[in-house]
């Protein structure tokens, strides 16, 4: 990816998230979280993770986003109270996290050393090669994360069947 | 470089030119084919100079003029900017999804070995699934931003009905990928090129026939047609999330409907017949099994090849309008039982046999 196509997504991607953030109207958030996303996921096809990038669109923006707007619509949300929140420790937590935010980026920073691209293997981020080390290297976490999820389920399904 | 770039533009040009000729033929038997079930004549009132080409003048001049000419409101109360954004977001993911789906296999140039393939992506089914999953937004964006109840219901009741059948479709297509061992369409299409037995071509729905028909289901489930048009069911919301709709935008809300009922020939066609695949048509012509050959060059074997593409998608959209034109419209519970208590199960069994199969076949081989 070139550097003015980086700087412009990467424009786009910081005003969407900021969209999804600020947006008074819970809808429009949906679609900037949507639009978030999608940006994300060329990104990653950027980076030569093209498997990646389609799961993000798939089961990110493609599913979970959906519900997100299915039970907006159905609660029928058009605006969001304003926050009540502010003055003192509002600006500790934004001081806080702007802190952090930047120590983490610097420490990332530093520890890059060269331009990774002409390390990559060869099928680097093509579905054989990413499913080969999930069965392999990783295949008790993501066994785990199946079940994780499976728990979930079965939770949400408890708490919907419970009698009021 | 600037001729890779122009050959490549040319490949998606093409890809979108095939799909939207398909989609015009596919309006053309909506209405055509369905006068010959309900034993009527059809549209046959426009005409040019006295020719009225069997209602095609009528299908493909008169109604886009008509619907492009046409006053586009927007409700007062609507949301503007969502209410114009909905219909493109239904068109854009439907038309995009035939970038990766092949209409040839290679065409040689000048010694340029060309792939007949609009976007060569090692997830080309992935692809596929992501731009379905997108094209929800379209329903559920102009169901809410019209600001009208029936719209909302519509729009709520296709983001559930597509939810609920893009399961089951992604299911039924691991099935597949399973058989061919890959994601990119054009490596499935080139798989079915062998014979089984000397003389039978080895088209995907000899081997993943429950695959075929979950995702043919699930298919006109995500295009909401009849007998899964609920989202639109006109005897009770007017038509759905596209009630507020006029003009130019309802016409985008049409043509994604037709581009989707193409797109699901396209794919089934790729997937489970052969893709532009003739019986005995290899790369340098016809080898029959009978022993004759005939030798074609690359030129003439990407047109037949293109054709036979063309046409098995032809029939695919025909068969699905036929499918529209015979069957009542499933009740909501009917609606969610069969998505999820018959294809969901049906699909997970087709892929632990599936796997199954192919382990043996590997174990064996």
């Amino acid at each position: 990816m070139s550097v003015p196509v980086f700087l412009v997504l990467a424009a786009l991607l910081v005003a969407a998230a900021l969209t999804v953030v600020t947006h008074p109207s819970p809808v429009y958030s949906a679609c900037a979280l949507v639009l978030t996303l999608f940006l994300l996921s060329v990104f990653f096809v950027g980076l030569d993770a093209q498997l990646v990038a389609a799961l993000q669109v798939i089961v990110y923006a493609g599913a979970i986003v959906v519900l997100f707007l299915f039970v907006i619509m159905l609660l029928n949300l058009t605006q969001t109270e304003p926050h009540p929140t502010g003055g003192a420790p509002l600006v500790a937590v934004a001081v806080g996290g702007g802190v952090a935010v930047v120590t983490l980026v610097a420490s990332a920073l530093r520890r890059v050393t060269a331009p990774s691209t002409p390390g990559l293997p060869a099928g680097f981020g093509e579905t054989a090669a990413l499913a080969r080390r999930l069965f392999t290297a990783y295949l008790l976490p993501f066994e785990l994360t199946s079940v994780l999820l499976l728990v979930a389920i079965v939770g949400a399904v408890g708490l919907a069947k419970r009698r009021p | 470089m600037t001729l890779d770039v122009a050959i490549a533009a040319a490949k998606v040009l093409f890809s979108l030119f095939l799909a939207l000729q398909v989609m015009g033929l596919g309006v053309f038997f909506e209405r055509k084919v369905s006068a010959l079930i309900q034993n009527r004549i059809g549209a046959n009132r426009a005409a040019i100079f006295g020719f009225a080409g069997l209602g095609l003048v009528n299908t493909l001049v008169a109604d886009p003029i008509k619907f492009l000419l046409k006053e586009d409101i927007t409700p007062a109360e609507a949301d503007r900017l969502l209410h114009f954004v909905a219909p493109c977001a239904s068109l854009v993911p439907a038309l995009a999804t035939f970038a990766v789906v092949p209409f040839g296999d290679v065409l040689e140039v000048g010694g340029r070995m060309i792939n007949l393939q609009g976007a060569e992506l090692n997830v080309g089914l992935l692809f596929v699934l992501a731009m379905a999953s997108l094209g929800v937004y379209g329903v559920v964006l102009g169901g809410w931003a019209s600001n009208n109840r029936w719209s909302l219901l519509g729009g709520i009741r296709g983001s559930a009905q597509m939810i609920s059948y893009e399961i089951a479709m992604g299911l039924a297509l691991i099935g597949v990928v399973l058989t061919y061992n890959t994601l990119d369409l054009q490596e499935i299409a080139r798989a079915q090129g062998h014979l089984l037995w000397g003389w039978v071509p080895a088209w995907g729905i000899l081997y993943q026939p429950l695959a075929f028909v979950i995702f043919l289901v699930a298919g006109i489930a995500e295009s909401k047609r009849i007998p899964f048009d609920l989202p639109e069911s006109e005897s009770e919301l007017v038509s759905g999330y596209f009630t507020e709709y006029s003009g130019a935008k309802h016409l985008m809300f049409m043509m994604s409907d037709f581009v989707e009922v193409v797109l699901v020939a396209a794919l089934v066609t790729t997937l489970f017949f052969g893709g532009w695949q003739v019986p005995y048509l290899g790369r340098d012509g016809f080898h029959f099994p009978w022993g004759a050959a005939l030798a074609l060059p690359s030129l003439a074997v990407a047109i037949v090849q293109v054709t036979a593409f063309a046409l098995k998608m032809i029939a695919f959209t025909w068969l699905q309008i036929v499918i529209r034109w015979t069957l009542p419209r499933f009740r909501y519970d009917q609606l969610m039982r069969l998505g999820w208590k018959g294809l969901l199960p049906l699909s997970l069994a087709n892929v632990m046999v599936s796997a199954l199969l192919v382990l043996l076949a590997e174990r064996g081989a």
